[in-house]
């Protein structure tokens, strides 16, 4: 069925809300002068299991519904939302809203329905995708496969989580964009034990699909494994080094250094406002020209991914740094309207209830030439970053953090022991000008990531291949 | 008045999703509802930049079905998404396990006294009143100095709600609160240096915030002498934590202590009661009934009374930090802290923070900390950092782009100084902090 019918029926026809009633606020919106206007429906189920201590500890179900409706006019913007899908509430809100703005006449609307949208994932309910007692013998067997895996294991948590939403946005042209974005997440977590000394590993992954992602060649036991890996890793690891030295970061997930580094520091709103250390930079070198990075919302089934973003526009590869020079900015409606560009389908929000803003959805640096190994090799005494945990940045002076949560030194061109976390520390503008070699082995993050912005949080993909990086600052205790 | 009718409305609700769980078979439930609404205008650059009217609410309810419980929740308040709501909570029990430590709270420690703590001021501000205000702090921070170079702008929020909670044990209560807040964020530029920084004030009730000129002062006083920090090279030094960023501490030993972890054995404080964790001087304690304050409230999120009670005295840690299910997994009883910790308290000593600086003497003032870095597990730490570098107790210079680093343990037994220079914005309030001795990694 078309997306918008899907959502429709939803969100729309429970509350009894009809197009008639749509095109009502929209008018009342647009009886004011404004340069955007929309009216943003969403209906989210979501879910949650928990294993702990070998039984199914907590589950839980979860609705969360509401419209949003926002006028904005230059730089103002007028909003408000509600949890009640009712048109007098709604007319309400659209009233409250364009107190912004100056009044007029009350304006026509018509609305036009977009076709769908380019599809990035399937019109799955991952809620109904396995049986409830089929989610328990998932959770179970990974519980008991991974305490399998070593005697040294004293916790294993694993949880299970699944969202099915709808969104349905109308804008001010009278446009009509509808999706309906399925979300998986497993996670396994253990503590292991030795000799007193007690040490975690944490795995996980998921996507824009359903639950049976997780019993495709038996992914969810190999969160288990790696979980416990990395958590007999640490029960190895010494002091680790403090002070500036050449890091390689693994493949994958460390591509968080893409996010934190440069990846804010591009959204356009920061750029508009001239508050970013990136503002007014496009056509300069801000990168070895070994660094190709892009904000990718249209990869099939990834967490980040989008087919539309949360103002309807639908989603694109934008190249944000092509071979060391800085292209362009990840944008939504308003900051493209205002830098007088295109909108690149990085219109976000959390919910609702909340505004949207530029936000990234899958970013990674495309592979080099390099073979890993050679990379490693290359390098006299550093550190080898394999896992991180979060990371922060400062977008206006520029720094940032992320912190390794396995970590090795190499010494003469190998490996050689593994250190406990730290966390590192860079300079946006500057850490990929010292990018020195780009390995060829380009990989996607797992499926974990959620970004917070202005207390909004949504779900991102990050990926890189092996990078080697001459200086960066790493905050380990040995002096 | 209206209040009162508001919230009697809201505790009925509450009372059918109790009777409707009953119905439905359940042994035991708890319940909890919120309504909340507020105004949240922000200028930029002396003009208005959004006006965003918020309306929130939600329940949530627990079933147990003998040891088997199950949970859901709903924005959707209406009859038919209660019965709805109860009856997915329902379906989840039949599919958990009977867990031993699952159950409501012992109906002995549910609080029956319900003193007024004095949390709900309305702010009768209108959308034009606070523009004003934001205005007029947005206006003194860029009017501050010349180097003031741009706005993130400033922000007046005003909310105001009700909780209602109630199990069938017979707890059935509400209350009504309120928080308003202004805060300001600007950017100072000297040549290639940019830098940004912000300050705050919150209050139940708007006659106790901070004046709107003070707020766009620091905020921009504070950004201004951050402009051209550099970093230090590798060391190990002092490090003295303002008070606005030492409360990071404290949150760290609450995490530690708190029955979740503990139960888990992913603390690095296990079998650490009645054992010392700091230095003799140290006095933790919790103060839940303070009038008007952030972090106040007579009963936790199942309903246990709170207590005002020693965490840590004489240095030595007396109590942990427990729900009801924590401490059933670790034999002991509630503390009243599901949901987290009220007005948690560091005794202030008697120096003020140009008398730490002094007892710093050299070494590093951090003011601003960021990302994770803290491995609750191991009590590894390692986190960026910004701040100043002080020489003989006088600050000489910004610094950035470093990393401090230690484990928790060892910086908990090593704090040399606690100051009275108390941050009172937040549900943990301590003066500046002197650490003795810890990892710098830099340039």
């Amino acid at each position: 069925m078309e997306l918008l019918n899907l959502a429709r029926l939803a969100i729309l026809i429970p509350a009894g809300i009809q197009d008639s009633a749509i095109e009502n606020i929209m008018g009342c919106l647009l009886s004011s002068p404004v340069d955007a206007a929309d009216i943003y429906f969403q209906s989210t189920h979501s879910e949650s299991w928990v294993m702990e201590g070998g039984i199914i500890k907590e589950g839980s179900h979860n609705i969360e519904q509401g419209a949003g409706v926002r006028a904005v006019s230059g730089e103002k913007t007028g909003f408000a939302y509600s949890d009640r899908i009712e048109l007098p509430v709604l007319l309400e809100a659209a009233n409250n809203v364009k107190a912004i703005l100056r009044q007029g006449q009350d304006a026509q609307v018509g609305l036009v329905h977009v076709g769908n949208p380019v599809r990035y994932y399937p019109v799955v309910n991952p809620l109904k995708s396995l049986a409830d007692q089929q989610k328990i013998e998932l959770l179970q067997r990974v519980d008991s496969e991974t305490r399998k895996l070593d005697s040294r294991i004293e916790e294993v948590i694993v949880s299970l989580v699944g969202v099915h939403e709808h969104i349905l946005v109308a804008n001010q042209d009278g446009t009509l964009a509808a999706d309906v974005r399925p979300l998986v997440r497993m996670n396994v977590s253990v503590i292991v034990v030795e000799n007193g000394r007690r040490e975690q590993g944490s795995m996980g992954g998921g996507g824009r699909t359903d639950y049976r992602y997780f019993l495709e060649n038996d992914r969810a036991l190999d969160f288990g494994r790696e979980a416990v890996r990395q958590a007999l890793v640490n029960l190895d690891a010494g002091e680790a080094p403090a002070g500036n030295m050449t890091v390689v970061l693994g493949p994958g997930w460390p591509g968080i250094l893409l996010h934190e580094a440069i990846g804010h520091g591009l959204e356009g709103d920061f750029n508009r406002k001239g508050t970013s250390a990136f503002s007014g930079r496009v056509g300069e070198r801000v990168a070895s020209d070994l660094c190709t990075v892009v904000d990718d919302g249209t990869l099939p089934g990834r967490r980040g991914s989008l087919s539309i973003d949360d103002e309807g526009t639908p989603t694109e590869q934008t190249v944000l740094i092509e071979k060391g020079i800085l292209k362009g900015y990840m944008q939504d409606k308003l900051n493209a309207r205002l830098m007088g560009v295109k909108p690149t389908g990085n219109g976000r929000r959390e919910s609702y209830a909340s505004l949207p803003m530029p936000r990234m959805t899958n970013t990674y640096m495309l592979p080099g030439s390099h073979d890993p190994e050679e990379i490693i090799k290359s390098v006299k005494k550093g550190l080898y970053a394999k896992n991180f945990a979060g990371g922060q940045v400062d977008i206006t002076s520029g720094k940032f953090v992320f912190s390794a949560s396995e970590a090795y030194l190499i010494e003469d061109g190998k490996i050689t022991r593994p250190v406990r976390g730290a966390t590192l520390i860079g300079n946006g503008p500057d850490v990929l000008t010292k990018v020195s070699m780009v390995g060829n082995d380009l990989e996607l993050d797992s499926g974990v990531g959620t970004c917070g912005k202005d207390g909004q949080s949504v779900p991102v993909g990050v990926g890189q291949p092996t990078l080697k990086i001459d200086g960066l600052t790493v905050g380990g205790t040995s002096v | 008045m209206q209040n009162q009718e508001q919230i009697a409305r809201l505790k009925n609700t509450v009372q059918t999703l109790l009777d409707e769980a009953t119905q439905q078979g359940a042994s035991a439930a708890e319940a909890g509802l919120s309504q909340e609404n507020g105004l949240s205008v922000s200028v930029r650059l002396g003009d208005v930049e959004t006006i965003e009217h918020h309306c929130d609410q939600g329940l949530g309810i627990t079933v147990y079905f003998g040891q088997r419980k199950g949970s859901a929740s709903t924005t959707d308040l209406s009859a038919e998404s209660i019965k709805e709501t109860v009856s997915a909570a329902c379906s989840i029990a039949r599919y958990t396990s009977a867990d031993d430590y699952a159950g409501l709270p012992e109906p002995a420690l549910l609080q029956t006294e319900f003193p007024d703590l004095d949390l709900y001021h309305p702010w009768s501000v209108t959308a034009d009143q606070a523009i004003a205000l934001a205005l007029t702090c947005e206006d003194a921070a860029r009017a501050y100095h010349a180097e003031i170079s741009n706005s993130e702008g400033a922000t007046v929020n005003t909310h105001q709600g009700i909780r209602v909670l109630g199990n069938t044990l017979g707890f059935l209560h509400g209350y009504a609160s309120t928080r308003h807040s202004l805060s300001c964020s600007v950017l100072a530029q000297r040549g290639d240096s940019m830098q940004r920084d912000y300050w705050y004030t919150v209050a139940r009730n708007a006659d106790f915030m901070e004046d709107a000129l003070a707020v766009g002062n620091k905020a921009a006083e504070r950004t201004l002498r951050r402009l051209d920090a550099r970093s230090l090279s590798t060391r190990q030094c002092p490090v003295l934590y303002s008070a606005e960023i030492a409360t990071s501490l404290l949150g760290s030993l609450i995490g530690a202590v708190s029955g979740g972890n503990l139960y888990r054995k992913s603390s690095f404080l296990l079998d650490a009661l009645d054992t010392p964790i700091f230095p003799e001087f140290i006095h933790i304690y919790e103060q839940p009934y303070l009038l008007g304050a952030l972090g106040s409230a007579a009963y936790d999120g199942e309903g246990v009374a709170t207590q005002t009670r020693d965490i840590v005295s004489d240095g030595v840690l007396r109590s942990y930090v427990l729900s009801t299910y924590s401490a059933r997994k670790l034999g002991l009883h509630s503390t009243g802290n599901a949901g987290g910790v009220h007005n948690l308290t560091i005794t202030p000593g008697q120096q003020d923070f140009e008398a730490l600086l002094k007892q710093l003497d050299t070494g590093l003032l951090v003011t601003e900390l960021m990302g994770q870095g803290v491995n609750m597990v191991t009590g590894d730490y390692s986190r960026g950092a910004a701040g100043f570098w002080v020489e003989r107790g006088v600050i000489q210079y910004p610094v950035e782009e470093i990393t401090i680093a230690g484990n928790l343990r060892d910086m908990f037994k090593h704090i040399v100084a606690v100051g009275n220079d108390v941050d009172y914005r937040g549900n943990v309030r301590t003066g500046s902090i002197l650490v003795e001795r810890m990892s710098i990694a830099g340039e």
